[in-house]
């Protein structure tokens, strides 16, 4: 309603408040942008990098440690989901992949790009989960930038963010460092988050009883460094591509093969219900709150133990092992005892039709 | 799962498999019909499991494998109209045409969505009354049901802008096809469970008689085909050619009469082109003369595209069980899945890609990985 009422110059009377969307104005660096940095961005992430409002932010130089930095774009649709919204996931999706280098995240940064006509109320939700979730996970928002866009160029907003993290030890887990031998786990059930969005997108008739999972994962970091040291060879957070691709990803970097065994007992039952009805694998179904790791075949009680401790990693599991053969392969045993590939998906997995 | 865990229990199956195996006093040729069952077929590796007592020779029963390139190219052509909004099942999007697929359209500014039903298409004709909806009617008698409902709604309600793109085929055609190639070696067919689950299964009746040829209607999951394949093996060995239901959770004789009857009053019976494979008469459904204004080649007058198949492909031999996928000069190589030459690399149903995803194990040589894969504990 108000895009029309408000004229935005500087001869403009009429006091720009009020507002219940996005308008290009957001985005001139005028007074409306101030007022919507002012307004919505500041109270939620106010840190004294953050307010000093720099051109960037100074964090403290850190000795001998080693950074780690990982950055994400996040274009989910629908921008909201059972179990979080687009601003949960971007605050997630990169501090997950700062924690899965081994790293402490320390802070992060956040680009929006909002669409004209965006509802400012869903905006202060996304904010608001964002904020959340920042300071759940102990990290504080050091630089950000909004931009803004004309209806149609943007599905409501787009969020990039970048992790840093700090190294200050030898646990350094990596793609490369898988060896055969070592034992597979995921530290919880498969598919949710990705079934969630499909059933939620609402092109699709029909309802399933899951939430994304998505979590900050850095507590069950910690957890396995402090059981398992440097015995966790790989920590990878199965996002887009779901488990299987994660582990080709893992098995071609560190020229292992895998074998799966009994996977499918880590896929709940709505997860599995929705992927029959669908014709999809729940393999290859993003996660957002799970990670796999690769642990030497010694130390897999302990770091059994130590993601069941934590509520995210109660439904650990072992799913295979890291084997000589196949090397850069991922394969599965069937129920008949026989083995099948279970390989990198060409494109976008598309449904069957029957 | 409920209704499912059921049907996958390893135990029972290898009990299954080891009663085949003792029961088969020398090797069998069988075809499972449908591509769903090919998948769980190579999914589960139930071919190496049977070797030597059963050999699986995969049907056409893959939509997707079976619709023609040239119905390809038209729908190509009419998903870059930009007047167009052309819907179809996922699977279609992937299917190469003579020179891109639906994907690239998409790519290049056409309208192209995935639905999971064809009634979703016609409620995108009603809320888009400005745009043509054109919904690609492809599959056997599975997805035959409502694909008619959409057009007998579509005309029922008036919306005018709602046609459909139609591709159907029908199974009992295509079995006479293959009985009656010189170089058939097909004993026994594994009917498709959800066909028969609306045709029912009377109609295999004749054709069990005429070419004396068990026909057992099976279900899709591994104890399912597992339990059909006994089933069609203790025919095969007692000398009998019957039709017998094994998927009797789902088949009943007569199948789904309401669904039957609104097939009959949409469509009508037609030769129609199966690619790799060519014109199988009456094999195919076509809409009938009341329901053609929401027949997208009339509307659009798509008659003049035509098409050859590329030579090197040979889903053609591979439809009709001559040759196994990785049989193929140009399988695994000029062939795969991100660059696919014939449909049955593209679908997870079409028997190349089941290969391919499944069986390459261990080695680039796919005979090669049978063995391994047969030799596995």
């Amino acid at each position: 309603m108000s895009g029309e009422r408000l004229a935005v110059g500087p001869a403009c009377p009429i006091p720009v408040q009020d507002v219940e969307r996005v308008q290009l104005g957001h985005g001139s660096g005028g007074k409306l942008s101030r007022q919507l940095l002012r307004d919505r961005f500041l109270p939620r992430f106010s840190n004294p990098a953050l307010d000093l409002l720099g051109d960037g932010a100074l964090l403290p130089a850190t000795g001998s440690s080693r950074l780690a930095m990982s950055t994400d774009t996040f274009v989910v649709r629908p921008l909201e989901f059972p179990g979080g919204n687009i601003g949960t996931l971007a605050v997630h999706g990169t501090l997950n992949d700062v924690a899965m280098m081994g790293a402490r995240p320390m802070a992060l940064s956040a680009g929006f790009i909002l669409e004209e006509g965006l509802p400012l109320d869903l905006l202060d939700r996304i904010l608001d989960a964002m904020a959340d979730a920042a300071r759940q996970a102990g990290v504080d928002l050091v630089a950000g930038d909004t931009k803004v866009v004309e209806r149609g160029k943007a599905d409501g907003l787009y969020i990039n963010t970048t992790g840093l993290g700090l190294i200050t030890d030898s646990f350094t887990p990596s793609p490369q460092s898988a060896r055969a031998g070592d034992v597979v786990l995921v530290s919880g059930p498969i598919g949710c988050h990705g079934v969630t969005i499909l059933a939620t997108r609402g092109d699709i008739a029909f309802e399933v009883e899951t939430e994304s999972d998505t979590a900050c994962l850095h507590p069950l970091v910690e957890r396995l460094r402090a059981s398992c040291g440097e015995d966790v060879h790989v920590l990878r957070d199965p996002t887009r591509g779901g488990v299987a691709s994660a582990l080709n990803e893992i098995a071609e970097a560190s020229g292992i093969g895998v074998e799966l065994d009994g996977i499918e007992r880590a896929v709940p039952a709505p997860v599995r219900g929705a992927c029959e009805m669908l014709g999809l694998d729940p393999l290859y179904v993003a996660n957002e709150g799970i990670l796999v790791a690769f642990v030497a075949a010694s130390a897999v009680d302990q770091a059994l133990a130590a993601l069941k401790g934590h509520p995210l990693g109660r439904e650990a599991r072992v799913i295979g092992r890291a084997v000589d053969q196949h090397p850069g392969m991922v394969v599965a045993r069937t129920g008949l005892g026989g083995t099948r590939i279970v390989d990198l998906l060409p494109g976008a997995q598309l449904p069957r039709i029957c | 799962m409920k209704y499912l865990d059921e049907y996958r229990d390893s135990e029972l199956a290898r009990s299954l498999v080891a009663r085949i195996r003792h029961e088969s006093t020398k090797p069998w040729v069988m075809m499972e019909v449908c591509g769903g069952q090919t998948h769980t077929i190579v999914r589960q590796g139930i071919g190496e499991a049977l070797s030597g007592s059963v050999e699986m020779i995969h049907g056409p029963g893959c939509p997707v494998c079976v619709t023609p390139l040239e119905q390809i190219d038209r729908a190509l052509h009419l998903a870059s109209r930009p007047d167009v909004i052309f819907t179809s099942f996922g699977d279609m999007l992937r299917v190469p045409g003579s020179e891109c697929d639906l994907q690239q359209i998409r790519a290049r500014g056409g309208e192209v969505r995935v639905v999971y039903s064809p009634l979703d298409a016609l409620e995108l004709a009603r809320n888009n009354p400005e745009r043509e909806v054109v919904f690609f009617a492809v599959g056997f008698e599975t997805t035959a049901p409502a694909n008619a409902m959409a057009v007998w709604r579509a005309k029922e309600l008036g919306i005018d802008n709602f046609s459909v793109l139609v591709s159907h085929v029908t199974v009992p055609p295509a079995m006479v096809a293959i009985l009656e190639s010189p170089d058939n070696r097909v004993q026994a067919f594994l009917a498709a469970g959800h066909v028969c689950t609306v045709m029912g299964w009377t109609e295999y009746l004749p054709l069990a008689e005429k070419y004396r040829v068990p026909i057992v209607v099976t279900g899709f999951e591994p104890l399912d085909i597992l339990e059909g394949i006994l089933m069609a093996v203790r025919q095969l060995e007692g000398g009998r050619h019957e039709v017998e239901n094994q998927y009797v959770r789902s088949v009943t004789r007569e199948g789904n009469l309401p669904a039957q009857n609104l097939i009959s009053r949409v469509f009508h019976l037609v030769d129609r082109p199966w690619r790799g494979i060519g014109t199988i008469p009456r094999s195919g459904l076509g809409l009938r003369e009341p329901f053609l204004a929401h027949d997208a080649e009339r509307k659009f007058a798509l008659g003049g595209i035509t098409a050859a198949e590329p030579s090197d492909c040979r889903a053609g031999d591979v439809l009709r069980g001559r040759i196994k996928p990785n049989e193929c000069e140009a399988f695994g190589t000029a062939c795969i899945p991100e660059r696919p030459l014939g449909a049955p690399m593209v679908s997870s149903e079409g028997a190349c890609a089941a290969y391919y995803n499944f069986k390459r194990f261990p080695g680039p040589d796919p005979r090669a990985a049978d063995v391994a894969a047969a030799r596995a504990p």
